[in-house]
Formats: structure tokens, sequence, C-alpha cells
């Protein structure tokens, strides 16, 4: 039995306590009681949250599922899982095992929580104005058809993701349908393919997230009127690795955001008046690459640093504007003094266009003959947008 | 031979131009480190350098040295000496006293500014070889042009438009073949077309070490594959001396025939 506190009782599990299995005292809790587990190892899945508790571990007690299915299932509002260690969830190729899998809730809470050698981290479905804060993911993933995402949510809104750690997963989060999702401050590192995945997701917010080193970077795709700001997007490398892809976004606001050694920066695709405010982009292959169909797009007060493309561009219309970025390959000068250059800055090469065109060309970067070229488009453009400029580029690095 | 190379390499260490090439690039590594305080950014910025610089010095160092050097080489040929170690003698000299010049010029700031402590000490050292390699090729082939040429300006002329043909017309020449047949695999052309070239090979060695991230976008995998290897490290550094050892060849050849 536990002991009565107000209403609510708090019952105690332990492996040698009376009660020492989580499952069992669930069944026997009433709604709104306390579960605390103390520490150790206890071998359990497929655990059934059916009515509103608190599971709170104390020393972080270990719930192994040995591998045969899913942790924790939590079908009702109003539940806390805080401060357990899963591991072992189930592989399955038929089914989304997941280490937590809430489905149709509202105001759950999960935090503190450590999740290593999963499929699905945690699994948000159909739920609602939950938060799912500090909670640390390691995974192993290793091919993408038998391992799962970090942390997914699935036609669920209203949700706060909050200092988390994801490594090692499929996706480290992935968001499919879910609107107004708030997402920050959390670092998804080391993921097999994105480390934030959006679909058909709209009015999200992410900031001061870092995504380093994953294998496509960071997608977001098909949704409306997002806002990213403050995110460390870096070393994303590879064939296919993009800081940030954009596939159909609208209405965008994209600020303050840095993307550092990336393959890509942000490649852009099919997305319509998006502002891209102040961000910083420094030593990356190519900083924008535009691929078609974008437009009335702004760049204002943006940072482009020793990219080797600073914006690349396939067709030869624009309706795009620049105005007051930093480039460091600027060459102008400020006679009047107003901290903007006097000639317009053409950031897209005559080079960049070729690449778009023939990619192998891409061995000629940096010789002689394509610098001649390239200055000699910038003089007077002839393949390059002719209106695709910067006419007040700024002088001085936007600090 | 031997003597005849410390004779060349002793009378250009003491020349005036040794010097002003050894200052260029002092000033030039002093600069950049201060300007840059990071030594890995200022190795991208040297490898533009190197890559037009080197070639055009060993060019019109080597022309002008030669004929320069024509009256005493004759004197020398009326000795019982074998024709083909006065004038390899006189290759290694110039070579070897720009390589000097290069190395030590480029070697010294960089060592003061802590290269040891950075990590950028490998790029560095594949830079200077590189810059070795340029060296001994164009110089070379400026030989070979001078000897062939008895005409100064003609020579000279030669040279200057071999240097701007592998610099620059080859590039533009490679660059049209690339897109007019844009609709064939170019992979292995490209690779080949690059390898072919000794400015080229240089500037994709030194830019797989450095410019990764871009190279590294879809096409850019083959190179890192090819070149990015140990085996493609070993192949581009036999090209590189077979770049070197041709000339030399030719050289021979021309030396032991000409009739003086």
């Amino acid at each position: 039995m536990g002991f009565q506190i107000g209403s609510a009782n708090i019952w105690t599990v332990c492996g040698t306590c009376e009660n020492s299995s989580i499952k069992e005292t669930i069944l026997r809790a009433a709604p709104h009681d306390t579960l605390l587990i103390k520490k150790g190892t206890y071998k359990e899945f497929e655990l059934l949250v059916d009515k509103p508790l608190v599971i709170k571990g104390i020393g972080y007690p270990i719930v192994d599922g040995e591998r045969k299915g899913e942790i924790f299932r939590v079908t009702s509002d109003n539940v806390t899982l805080d401060g357990l260690f899963l591991i072992n969830v189930g592989v399955s190729y038929t089914k989304d095992n997941a280490a937590i899998r809430v489905v149709q809730s509202k105001n759950f809470r999960i935090q503190n929580m450590v999740l290593e050698q999963l499929f699905f981290g945690i699994y948000l479905e159909k739920s609602s104005h939950g938060k799912v804060y500090h909670n640390r993911i390691i995974g192993n993933a290793v091919d993408e058809y038998n391992s799962g995402n970090g942390i997914q949510l699935w036609y669920s809104s209203d949700v706060e993701v909050a200092k988390n750690h994801v490594q090692g997963t499929r996706d480290g989060i992935y968001l499919e349908f879910s609107d107004r999702i708030t997402i920050t401050d959390n670092v998804s590192m080391d993921n097999l393919r994105y480390g934030l995945h959006f679909m058909f997701s709209n009015h999200d917010i992410y900031s001061n997230n870092t995504f380093e080193n994953n294998g496509a970077g960071v997608a977001v795709m098909f949704s409306k009127f997002i806002t990213m700001k403050d995110n460390t997007f870096r070393k994303n490398w590879g064939t296919a690795a993009y800081g940030m892809l954009l596939k159909e976004i609208n209405d965008a606001e994209i600020s303050g955001n840095t993307f550092e050694e990336n393959t890509i920066g942000i490649n852009i695709e099919g997305s319509n008046r998006i502002k891209y405010l102040n961000n910083d982009f420094i030593n990356n292959g190519w900083a924008i690459r535009v691929i078609g169909a974008c437009y009335t797009n702004s760049f204002k007060g943006n940072n482009f640093m020793y990219n080797s493309f600073d914006i690349s561009y396939n067709s030869k219309l624009n309706d795009n504007v620049f105005e007051g970025n930093f480039w460091s390959s600027y060459t102008g000068y400020d006679l009047d003094k107003d901290g903007f250059g006097d000639v317009p800055y053409r950031p897209v090469k005559l080079f960049s266009y070729v690449v778009n065109r023939t990619p192998e060309t891409i061995v000629l970067l940096r010789s002689l003959f394509m610098d001649i070229i390239d200055f000699s488009e910038r003089v007077s453009p002839v393949f390059t947008p002719d209106n695709l400029k910067d006419a007040q580029p700024l002088m001085k690095i936007r600090s | 031979m031997l003597k005849i190379l410390k004779y060349s390499f002793y009378d250009l260490i003491r020349s005036r131009w040794s010097y002003v090439y050894f200052l260029f690039y002092l000033t030039l590594g002093f600069v950049l480190l201060f300007l840059n305080n990071d030594v890995s950014k200022a190795v991208i910025t040297l490898m533009n350098v190197i890559i037009v610089l080197i070639p055009l010095i060993g060019t019109i160092f080597g022309v002008m040295y030669y004929y320069n050097s024509k009256e005493f080489t004759e004197l020398l040929l009326a000795q019982p000496i074998k024709r083909s170690s006065i004038f390899l003698g006189q290759y290694f000299g110039v070579a070897g006293s720009l390589t000097l010049s290069l190395v030590l010029g480029l070697g010294i700031p960089f060592v003061l500014y802590g290269l040891y402590r950075s990590n950028a000490i490998f790029d560095f050292t594949l830079l200077l070889v590189t810059g070795a390699f340029l060296t001994f090729i164009f110089v070379g082939l400026s030989f070979v042009i001078a000897i062939s040429n008895e005409n100064k300006i003609k020579g000279f002329g030669y040279a200057v438009l071999l240097w701007l043909f592998l610099a620059v017309v080859y590039d533009g020449l490679f660059l049209m073949s690339l897109i007019v047949f844009e609709e064939y695999p170019l992979d292995t052309f490209s690779l080949v077309a690059t390898a072919l070239n000794p400015i080229d090979l240089s500037r994709i060695l030194i830019l797989l070490k450095l410019d990764i991230s871009a190279l590294l976008g879809y096409t850019g995998a083959i190179f890192k594959k090819f070149f990015g290897t140990d085996l493609g490290f070993v192949v581009s550094m036999a090209i590189l001396l077979l770049w070197t050892v041709l000339p030399i060849l030719g050289l021979r050849y021309k030396a032991k025939r000409k009739d003086f």
C-alpha cells in the first residue's frame, strides 16, 4: 500500500519492496497518484499508463525492455514521466516501437529521461499541450531502414520540446502534421539522416538549437509560418548534406542563425516570402543555393564570410531582394563614409552558374582562368541575373 | 655535374634575384600571417599565389639564366666535360636555388608564427612539396625551350606562352569541353584532364586538403575518392614526378644533339 497524502497516494517501487513491479503498481494506483521508482533494474516492457499518474525515478532506475517491444505507452491526460533510464526497445519492421509513446493525451510531461539502445525514442501521437524537457536520447543507428527517430511528433500540437540532447538516431527530431510546436535549446547531432525534419507542420518555432554533423542536416518541407531563430547548423558535410534544406516553405522567418562549415548552408526550393535576417554564413561550400521558383524573399543584414560560393542561382530571373549584407569578398569602396559600399556587390559568380549547369566543372575551383572569367562577368553580367545584386553592401561586418 | 651544379647554385645564391625572390616570399608569409593570424587561412591564400606565381617565375628565371650564361656554357663545352652534366648541373642549380628561396622564404615566417603547434603543418608541407615540384617542372620546361631556340625573343615568347597555356588556356579548353560534352559522363575525363596538367593537379591536391566542404558536393565525391585516398595521392605524386623527369630527359636529348 502507498501513503496517503491529501487525496493522492505515493507508491514506492523497488526490488525488495512490497511493490517490486512498475506494471503492477500502475494497475493498483488510483488516478493522480505518484509512483516513486527506487534505484535498480526493472525488466519490464509494455507499461500502459492509462490514468493520470506521476512516475518519478530516484537515482535513475533502469527499465530494461529486453528488446521485446515498447516500454511506456501513455494513453491518459496529465501524465508525468521523470528521471528514468530506459534501455533496449524492441526493433520491429512492422511496428514503430518507441521507448515512450504518448497517444491522444493532453498535458503530459516527459522530463529528465535517459533513453539508450532504442528504436524510436519519444513518440507523440495525436497529443497536445505537453512538454518534452531535458531528456537525453542516445541511439546507435547504423542503417536507415532499421532505426527510428529520436523525438517524433505526429498529428500533435502545442507541444514544447526543450533542452533535449538527441544523437545517433535516424531523424533527431521529426514533425509531421504538427502545429504550434516550440523547439528550443536542443542539441541534435550525429544522426543518420536529418537533425530536425519538418513535414506539413505549420506555425512552429525553433530557436537556439544546435544541429551538428547530421547525415543530411535539417530539412524543413511543405510547411507555412515557421520561425527559425538563433540556431546553429554546423559541419553537415557530405554529398547530399545541407545545413538547412527548405522545400515548399512559405512565409517563414529565418533570423540570427549561424551556418558554419556545411557543404550547402541553405538549399532553397520553391519557397516564397521568407525573410532571412542577420544570419551568419561562415566557411560553407555554398552559403545559399537557390534551385528554383523562389519569389519575394528578402536577405538583409546577413554576414557572408569565406564561403566558396555565396549565392548560387540556376535561373536568370530574380525576384528576391538582397540588401545591407556583409560579403567578405566585396572589394568596393565607401567614399561618402555612410557604412555602405558605393558599388553594388554581385553575389552570384559566373562559376557557380557553370557548376550548376555542369557539376563536373567544380574541378576548376580557384583556378586562375575561373577568377578571370568571374571578374569579367562581375563587371558586365551576361549569364547571371542582372538585377541580382546587393546595392548597399555593408563595409564592416555586422556584429 | 656536381661541380657545375655547385657553381650555378652559388652563382644564383649570390645573385640579387634570388634575394628578391626570397624576400618576396618572406614578406608574403609575414604579411599573410599578420593579417590573418590563422595558419590554415594563410595556407589557402598562399595556394592561390603558389599555383600562379611559381610556374611563372620558374619559367622566366629558367629562360633568363640559360641565355645569360650562354657564353660561359660555350666556354665549358670546350672543356672535356660531358654535355649532359653541364646542362643538368645548371638546371639543378637554378631549380635548387629557387626551391630554397621558396622553402626558406615561406618556412621562416610560418615557423615563427607557431606552425608546429597548429594542425596545418601537413597542409603546409604539401604546399611546399607541390611548390618545389612546380619549380622543377617549369624550370625544366623552360630550359628545353631555351636550348631549342637560339633566338632569345622567340625563346622567351614560347616559354611565356607555355606558362599561359598551362595556367590559363588549358583550363579554358577543359571548361569548354566539359560544357560541350555535358550530356556524357565526364567523371573519368575530368579526372584525367586534371591529372595531365601539373598546375591543375597541384591545385586539386591542395584544395582537397582545404576547401573540402565545397568539393564534397556531389560531384566532388569522385575527386575526393580518387585524389583524397592514399592511392590517389601516390598516383598524383608519381605524375608530378613524371612531369619533372620528362623535361630533364628532353634536356639531355637536346643537349646531346645540339650543334653549338
